[in-house]
Parts: C-alpha cells; sequence; structure tokens
C-alpha cells in the first residue's frame, strides 16, 4: 500500500509555537501508525529545527517559520523553513556543542539531535538568505513494515 | 510557575513540566537564577516526575545551572528519570557532571 499525503504550517516565530508545531506535526505523523518513541524522536527533531528559527534565524524577531510535511509510503519528510539570518558555515554550525550563542545557553546538541533522531538531515543555507532544514525518517521499521 | 520551586533546607527541587523546550526552559532559567541568588542553595534537584518531552534546550538550562552551582562546590541531580529522558541526557554527555535517578536518592532522606 503506498500512501501519499502533504501539509503546510505557518507560524510566528514565537517560542510559545514550539509545542503547538510539535503536536501539529506529531498528529499528521499518526497515520503512519508510529510508536510513541518514533513519535518522540521526529518531535525532538522537529523542536530542535524550529528553536533554531527562531533563536538563530530570526534572533527573537517575530516573523513567519514555515514547515512541510509529506508523506510517501512509510516515510515521512518534513521541511523546516525560515527567511531570516542564515547559517555562515553550514558544517561548523552542524558539529556537536558548537554553538554561537553561549550567552542563551544554548547546549550546541540541536544539528546533533536532529541527526540522531531522524534518519536523513540536509541543511540548506547562506547568510542572508534564511535556513531550509529537511529531514526523513522511515516509520515502522522496529515493526518491520516494507520500505520503499 | 507555582508548586514548581520547593526549597528544603540547602537543597532546590525544580518539578519539571510535562514539555521542557526552550519556551519553557527560559522562564525555568530565570526561575531557579532568582532562587540561587537569595538563598543558600547546595543541591539542585531536576524532578522530572512529570515530564515527557525534553529537546536540548533542557540541556542547555541544567547546564547553566549546573555551572552556577559549581562554583560554591553544590551539585545538580536528575530524579524520577524516565528512559527517554535518560536517553537524551545521556547523548549530551551531561550525564558525566550530575548524578541521574530513575527514583529518589535514598541519601536525600536518610
Amino acid at each position: 500500500m503506498s500512501k501519499e499525503n502533504e501539509m503546510k504550517l505557518e507560524f510566528d516565530s514565537r517560542s510559545c509555537n514550539e509545542g503547538f508545531a510539535r503536536v501539529a506535526v506529531a498528529a499528521f505523523l499518526t497515520q503512519l501508525n508510529p510508536t510513541l518513541e518514533e513519535v518522540a524522536d521526529v518531535k525532538t527533531a522537529l523542536s530542535e529545527a524550529v528553536t533554531n528559527a527562531i533563536i538563530h534565524g530570526y534572533e527573537g524577531r517575530v516573523e513567519k517559520i514555515v514547515i512541510r510535511c509529506r508523506i510517501c509510503g512509510q516515510k515521512i519528510e518534513i521541511e523546516v523553513m525560515d527567511q531570516g539570518a542564515g547559517i555562515p558555515d553550514v558544517k561548523q554550525a552542524m558539529e556537536p556543542l558548537f554553538t554561537t550563542r553561549e550567552d542563551c545557553e544554548r547546549a550546541g546538541m540541536g544539528f546533533s539531535f536532529m541527526e540522531a533522531f531522524m534518519d536523513t538531515l540536509e541543511v540548506t543555507s547562506a547568510p542572508g538568505e534564511g535556513t531550509r532544514v529537511k529531514m526523513t525518517k522511515y516509520i515502522g521499521r522496529s515493526r518491520g513494515e516494507q520500505e520503499g | 510557575m507555582d508548586g514548581r520551586f520547593q526549597v528544603s533546607g540547602n537543597r532546590l527541587t525544580i518539578h519539571l513540566p510535562a514539555e521542557v523546550d526552550h519556551h519553557n526552559a527560559e522562564e525555568l532559567k530565570k526561575e531557579a537564577d532568582r532562587l540561587l541568588q537569595r538563598q543558600n542553595i547546595r543541591c539542585i534537584e531536576f524532578d522530572f516526575g512529570s515530564t515527557g518531552f525534553m529537546d536540548s534546550s533542557g540541556i542547555g538550562m541544567i547546564m547553566g545551572r549546573y555551572k552556577n552551582i559549581r562554583f560554591m562546590g553544590g551539585t545538580v541531580v536528575a530524579t524520577h528519570v524516565s528512559e527517554r529522558i535518560r536517553r537524551i541526557l545521556t547523548m549530551s554527555g551531561i550525564y558525566k557532571v550530575i548524578d541521574i535517578y530513575e527514583g529518589e536518592p535514598q541519601s536525600f532522606f536518610s
């Protein structure tokens, strides 16, 4: 059975929307019948991406964050996009413990968590042009659902 | 924030909310630091009993409080830690500097 579905969410880059974004994506994910752990994995990765957009992308300004989710078979693809500051050196930003915001006690673990909890992670960014984080995860591996 | 912060002797217990993210962590940091400045706290207990979700913002919050209290020779513990939260704490490396308990450490009450 091949399932396809897509949704797009646009919201203000306010920290109170972090929880909303997690719940919305988790609700969209339920059609793949994920385990509790898979839901938690996706929520954590998403939370990291949205928090990055708020803190680093928009640096606290209130602008728009867009999330696009696509389901294809048992795979979910999640994109988190902002039109903010962008990242000068993506490779460096993705190193564990690297942070530009020591002042607000960031752990520097955001991208590491996204990588750990999702199957793939792709970051496209340039200074002044915003950031797009694209992550995918196959749901149902533990139940032996067929891939593809 | 009612009832989330509890000072008993020189121990500050922070009953963490259901979700610890960037939004909640900012509030928790402020209140914790206010108490740390005003009272003689030697141990901070982060109680995860009601917490089902935490991201790296929570790690930053714990790490920040650890750095503050370490100078005074204080300690930080995490209690009522579920498997999920333990995984997050382990991945971040923070388990090296704080003690993690599934329940409550006996020494608190002996």
